[in-house]
């Protein structure tokens, strides 16, 4: 199974490990992980599971949709080059290793 | 002095999303989320869309694992029934006979599904859906079914039947009113839907009630209709509206119309009861007066509201924008604001491409948009209701050269 972490604001380090076909904020919201609000589910309606992933794997990441464009706008902390809403990011064999870090805040 | 407790009365999105935000807010006293489903706290939205359509297993419905209220420190009571709040006493009394005296009481009692009041509607076959046993019972029929009737044409409904086709039964809608989601969206939008939904091979009927559900022995087989036309069912879906849970805060003395009252704090008339999501009746500057809604939006926000008031950190006006969705096959309907008592209505885009948005206006003023397959007028909308005056007039609505975001004020 490949294993994700996900760094909180603190520094500290929650390293799962997430089945494939799952995404990376189901991973989170199944283990409990503070700092995934993800309140609709993965609708993306609601832009409460953004991440910013480690630039080693953006390459590895699936492309962008246009409702995902849009709803990062709607973040509720800083959006950069590398965020992305965890909902969409479905965990493949490739992703293994991979590093999320979470915002300072969702809402 | 005692530790303060929070009881939370209901365990769906409102519920959980208080009984969690307590938590983030450093409340430090007892928590205790009591629901009388007999499962964990789960999301509603999927149940007429994936988890229906067997596109997501439990594990995506749940809102938490159940490790999730051990490592919160919340205590989640399954399968209890509050009976009665006591406010001299400071309690909830519980079904299975203990109490549990708290100093704050949050009522997210939720609603129940209207009943269809016609003869055969107790039948096997006729079913609602709202909850977890519910979405199971249905996806077990529909995978029977061959002919299903929908009653009602609204979010639920309409979300149902392009389920229902997609499974290949063959789907009637009726709907006593002469515009699906009409509570809800405007007439160019409704319009859309109802013509998508006949494209995708649903049959609907306008401005007709169902007047008898016919059965043979116990087991639906045929709807009649106001018209008296009969239609052969094997399932019949009943999605006319709800009732929103007012009992136990009447019981208790405190007002009901349409929801439980509260002020622009959700607070009722007890300082130490509040009352959030499906069941609140709230005022708010996104209407002309009082109003209730039934949205996760709306349960979750109003429940972080509540919390943060419970736990001192903040003491102000419940004023979040209201936002909706739906999907319907290969449309998602986005709103922001509450259209209700527009009177313009200015497309942005072109319905023949299937994705465009209606932006509602009364006079001058911006009451909200609704957006079909089109997420960034639905987002920038958000942002523009936010404002104390979105000041954007139907004319720059309606022009599709004019940058919306002009607006909008930095962020940040």
């Amino acid at each position: 199974m490949p294993s994700i972490t996900y760094v909180h604001t603190d520094g500290s380090r929650e390293v799962l490990d997430v089945p494939v076909g799952t995404s990376v904020m189901r991973g989170a919201v199944l283990n409990s992980v503070d700092g995934i609000v993800a309140e609709c589910g993965g609708e993306m309606m609601c832009a409460t599971c953004h991440v910013d992933v480690d630039e080693a794997y953006v390459d590895r990441m699936p492309a962008q949709s246009d409702d995902e464009k849009a709803m990062l706008e709607f973040t509720a902390s800083e959006r950069k080059p590398n965020s992305r809403l965890s909902c969409q990011l479905v965990v493949t064999p490739e992703m293994d290793g991979l590093v999320v870090y979470l915002p300072e805040s969702q809402v | 002095m005692a530790e303060p407790v929070v009881a939370v009365i209901g365990a769906g999105q409102a519920g959980f999303q208080a009984a969690s935000s307590l938590r983030q807010e450093g409340f430090g006293g007892r928590v205790v989320l009591i629901g009388d489903e007999p499962v964990l706290p789960y999301q509603r939205p999927p149940l007429s869309k994936s988890y229906l359509a067997g596109q997501c297993g439990l594990d995506e419905v749940w809102l938490r694992p159940e490790n999730f209220y051990e490592k919160q420190n919340i205590e989640l009571l399954t399968g209890e029934t509050v009976t009665a709040i006591d406010r001299r006493g400071r309690a909830v009394r519980l079904a299975s006979g203990t109490a549990i005296e708290c100093d704050h009481i949050v009522l997210a009692t939720g609603a129940r599904c209207r009943a269809l009041p016609v003869a055969g509607a107790e039948l096997d076959g006729v079913l609602p859906l709202r909850t977890l046993a519910d979405a199971d019972l249905l996806r077990e029929r529909l995978a029977a079914a061959r002919e299903v009737v929908v009653v009602g044409a609204g979010f639920i409904g309409l979300e149902f039947a392009s389920v229902a086709i997609a499974a290949g039964c063959a789907v009637r809608i009726v709907e006593v009113t002469h515009q699906p989601m009409g509570r809800v969206v405007s007439a160019e939008i409704s319009r859309y839907f109802t013509e998508r939904h006949r494209a995708w091979g649903a049959e609907i009927l306008l401005g007709t009630g169902v007047v008898r559900v016919r059965g043979d022995g116990n087991r639906a087989t045929a709807v009649e209709t106001s018209d008296g036309r009969i239609f052969p069912a094997d399932l019949v879906l009943v999605c006319i509206g709800v009732i929103p849970n007012v009992e136990l805060a009447r019981d208790a003395g405190l007002a009901a119309d349409n929801g439980i009252v509260v002020d622009e704090t959700l607070h009722t008339a007890a300082p130490e009861i509040t009352a959030i999501g499906d069941c609140a009746n709230f005022p708010t500057r996104f209407a002309a007066g009082r109003v209730r809604l039934e949205s996760v939006q709306n349960g979750v926000d109003q429940a972080r509201e509540v919390a943060a008031h419970i736990a001192g950190k903040r003491v102000g006006v419940y004023d979040k924008v209201p936002w909706f969705w739906s999907d319907q096959r290969d449309l998602k309907l986005q709103i922001a604001g509450i259209t209700t008592g527009h009177d313009r209505a200015v497309l942005r885009g072109d319905s023949d491409s299937g994705s465009f948005s209606v932006f509602c206006f009364k006079g001058e003023r911006l009451l909200g948009v609704e957006s079909v397959n089109r997420p960034a007028d639905h987002i920038l909308a958000r942002r523009l209701l936010a404002l104390a005056d979105p000041g954007l007039s139907p004319a720059q609505a309606a022009d599709a050269s004019y940058d919306l975001r002009a607006h909008l004020t930095p962020r940040r």
